[in-house]
């Protein structure tokens, strides 16, 4: 899994600090022993980071160019041995079809999360943000409590909702003879995971674009209305616009977030036939290594989502990057 | 993961790397070394169990043997602990003793982490029915564990509804049909029970009835794999019938409406084993006392086989320093009187051991004050268990079986069922092939 975001922590503690100390009576020698300074600060963090994410990465990509050979009928000792297996499993990898199957969906998942959990999140946060809302602070609040709920809890309780004999809902729609849905059935199961994810996220996309937009300068409002602007103008001509750096960055952490869906999927999986043990990628990865005991095709399929994920971060950072630099040319 | 679970700062997931990393040395801490070497203080013994109040059971022996103490380490249960045993295993930290259900002993075997205890344990071998014991040497002259607990498939239904609708109890599965028919005709929102995707267990026990061999080793030396034999398609083709027919449900159990179906009475009856009362205590609390238990529906009229559905053993690891020590614990902790009875006082499960299933230890259970013979019933039933056969790589088959099956029980198409088997098999195959081992299709 992604452990990227450790890279650079630490690195600014040590400059002020060696400047500081450079100003001391012999200088020459204080100097030198202030510059190696820097490093010892950075030791801990250095240490952490290679314990817990280079070397496990690099003993995941070890594993990836190995599998298991068997001798015989592969009982007792010396049966099985770790044997090289170049880019084996790689290629493995990417002539399952299944896995391939697993990335669509989790895609297509994405395709119902992220606008609709973005754009609510947006309308609340400028909902919000309009001078004539009452109640803010508790609507704020009640929009932002699902994020607080554990992904688990969330999914276990949608679980038992999306169930029909045990679903209140369910009871309605009988008690009322409306049409009851199958919400585990084919294209249904891609809305019930994306409902859980929509409830549970867009809390915590409102806040950020919501602290955005209170760190906007009232002035500009001020001269917008004098110039005769409705607040639906303001929104779409003023707010929209200097909130879109931190709607990039949501958009960014949601295209991870959606290449990475595990927990809705995992919880319900028990509760349906219509739900295969490797629907979204990483279930795949989990379904390899911990039910089928195949750490080595486990670990490159692993391998080959990160780099993916990493491509397509990279190419989604260039793009923002140039969007954003052009915004403010 | 979530799609806000993933939105941390950087600091939190540098405090979570911290954290992980301090309980991993705590958990080093609580392995297994043993350095103190054989000549002094107490031999110390860890055991991985997933089933409640082991622990004890153990203190028991602890009492008893200062000499060998042993702390029990509990585990999540079933196919989790397989992958964990054999990471434990490269690590070269995996516990003395082991709780090891008997479809996974090929699959540890051939991991190299149970370890050969013929030497001190054979004398057992009388304790149990011969299928039993056929399961921990695998047909070999070795012993890889010592069995400790069994589940022979058996019959479950509400007396009180099949008496009220006058629906027969089936005693062969030509009957079973029927009475899922009458069943259904009588009680238009009930079914006679479930066939459920999400555990293989059940099928492979009523493949293993019907007299499947799903991994056999021939005199060559070689790995035959017959999942798609003559016998599972016979029992998937019946099962795929009736789903497809109507007749049975194709609900996956274990979930709160499969619970809720059997509380009201929308699922009349159940194939299940001799552990089903523990469950229904839970699932179904408000029907105690109008369950009642009967042998399993046989394939011709006349017959008495039946096939298991869980139970595992005890067995010894390769990484111990005390094997015999261990495989003293594990002998004792099965076939000894006074710990088959806190095994089933305890730990609630039906022993293995022969002595074990007759006599005064085991007191009906409370969910069946209907049927104060229970378990002489059931010890009659046990004695007809089919030998299994089982393979290194169950894991894969049972977890084809989940999705392939799953796809066929939604379809409600008869012959998926058949497509699913054949998908087993092959998906089993190849995943022995691509390891190595010499393996033939039947």
């Amino acid at each position: 899994m992604t452990a990227t975001p450790l890279k650079g922590s630490g690195r600014t503690t040590a400059g002020p600090l060696a400047d500081g100390t450079a100003t001391t009576v012999r200088p020459r020698r204080i100097r030198r022993r202030g510059r190696s300074a820097p490093y010892w600060f950075l030791v801990p963090a250095v240490l952490l980071f290679a314990a817990f994410t280079v070397v496990p990465i690099g003993y995941a990509v070890w594993l990836s160019l190995h599998k298991v050979q068997v001798k015989g009928i592969g009982l007792g000792k010396g049966a099985r041995q770790q044997v090289w297996n170049g880019i084996g499993n790689y290629t493995a990898v990417f002539e399952d079809s299944e896995f391939g199957h697993s990335v669509l969906r989790a895609f297509g998942y994405g395709l119902i999360v992220i606008p609709t959990m973005l754009g609510l999140a947006l309308v609340f946060a400028l909902m919000l943000d309009t001078p004539r809302a009452r109640s803010a602070k508790f609507a704020r609040l009640a929009i932002f409590l699902p994020y607080a709920v554990p992904g688990i809890i969330a999914a276990l309780m949608w679980g038992f909702l999306y169930l029909p004999t045990v679903s209140p809902f369910y009871y309605l729609l009988r008690e009322f003879h409306l049409p009851q849905p199958d919400l585990f059935d084919g294209g249904n199961l891609y809305l019930s995971f994306a409902n859980i994810a929509v409830w549970g996220g867009t809390g915590f996309n409102m806040i950020v674009i919501y602290t955005a937009l209170r760190s906007i300068p009232q002035e500009i409002y001020e001269a917008a209305r004098i110039d005769g602007a409705s607040d639906l103008k303001i929104a779409l001509r003023i707010k929209i616009p200097i909130v879109m750096p931190s709607l990039v960055l949501t958009f960014f952490f949601s295209v991870i977030a959606t290449l990475q869906v595990f927990t809705e999927p995992m919880a319900l999986k028990p509760l349906t036939n219509g739900l295969s043990s490797s629907w979204s990628p990483l279930m795949a990865i989990y379904d390899a290594a911990f039910l089928r005991s195949d750490i080595y095709g486990a670990s490159a399929t692993a391998v080959v989502l990160a780099l993916a994920t990493f491509a397509l971060s990279f190419t989604l950072l260039r793009v923002s990057d140039r969007y954003t630099r052009e915004d403010r040319a | 993961m979530s799609i806000h679970r993933h939105q941390f700062s950087r600091r939190s997931i540098l405090a979570g790397a911290a954290a992980v990393g301090l309980t991993g040395t705590l958990a080093a801490c609580g392995g297994s070394d043993d350095d103190s070497g054989k000549s002094s203080g107490p031999v110390k013994l860890t055991y991985w169990s997933w089933a409640p109040n082991m622990d004890k059971v153990a203190a028991i022996w602890n009492k008893k043997n200062p000499d060998i103490t042993v702390t029990v380490s509990k585990q999540a249960a079933g196919k989790d602990i397989v992958s964990k045993l054999i990471t434990a295993k490269k690590a070269g930290n995996a516990p003395d003793l082991i709780q090891v259900e008997y479809q996974s002993l090929p699959t540890l075997v051939s991991n190299d982490v149970l370890a050969d205890i013929s030497k001190y344990a054979k004398s057992a071998k009388s304790e149990f029915a011969e299928g039993l014991w056929g399961m921990v040497t695998l047909g070999t002259d070795a012993v890889y564990a010592i069995p400790q607990d069994s589940g022979p498939l058996m019959f479950f239904y509400r007396e009180d509804l099949f008496k009220q609708h006058n629906l027969t109890v089936p005693t062969t599965w030509d009957d079973f049909a029927k009475t899922a028919r009458a069943a259904k005709k009588a009680l238009p929102n009930a079914y006679l029970t479930t066939f459920s995707s999400n555990d293989p267990g059940l099928f492979a026990g009523l493949a293993q009835q019907a007299g499947a061999k799903w991994w056999t080793v021939g005199d060559g030396g070689k790995w035959t794999v017959g999942i798609d034999d003559a016998a599972t398609k016979k029992v998937a083709e019946f099962w795929g019938g009736l789903v497809q027919e109507g007749v049975i449900e194709n609900q996956p159990m274990y979930t709160p409406a499969w619970n809720n179906a059997l509380n009201k009475g929308t699922n009349i009856a159940w194939v299940s084993a001799v552990w089903a009362p523990g469950v229904l205590v839970s699932s179904a609390p408000d029907t105690k006392g109008k369950w009642r238990m009967a042998p399993l529906p046989q394939w011709s009229a006349g017959e008495s086989v039946t096939g298991s559905w869980g139970g595992s053993s005890t067995g010894v690891s390769t990484d111990t320093k005390h094997a015999e020590a261990a495989a003293k614990f594990a002998a004792w902790l099965n076939t000894d009187p006074e710990a088959l009875a806190a095994l089933v006082k305890e730990v609630a499960i039906y022993p293995a051991a022969t002595k074990g299933q007759s006599g005064s230890v085991l007191t009906p259970p409370a969910f069946f004050p209907n049927q104060t013979d229970f378990y002489d019933t059931a010890a009659k039933i046990a004695a007809t268990t089919a030998a299994s056969a089982w393979g290194p790589n169950v894991q894969v088959a049972y977890d084809t079986f989940s999705d392939a099956f799953g796809k066929a029980t939604k379809a409600k198409k008869a012959a998926q069922f058949d497509t699913a088997l054949a998908t087993m098999q092959s998906a089993t195959f190849t995943d022995m092939k691509k390891q190595g081992f010499k393996v033939t299709e039947a």
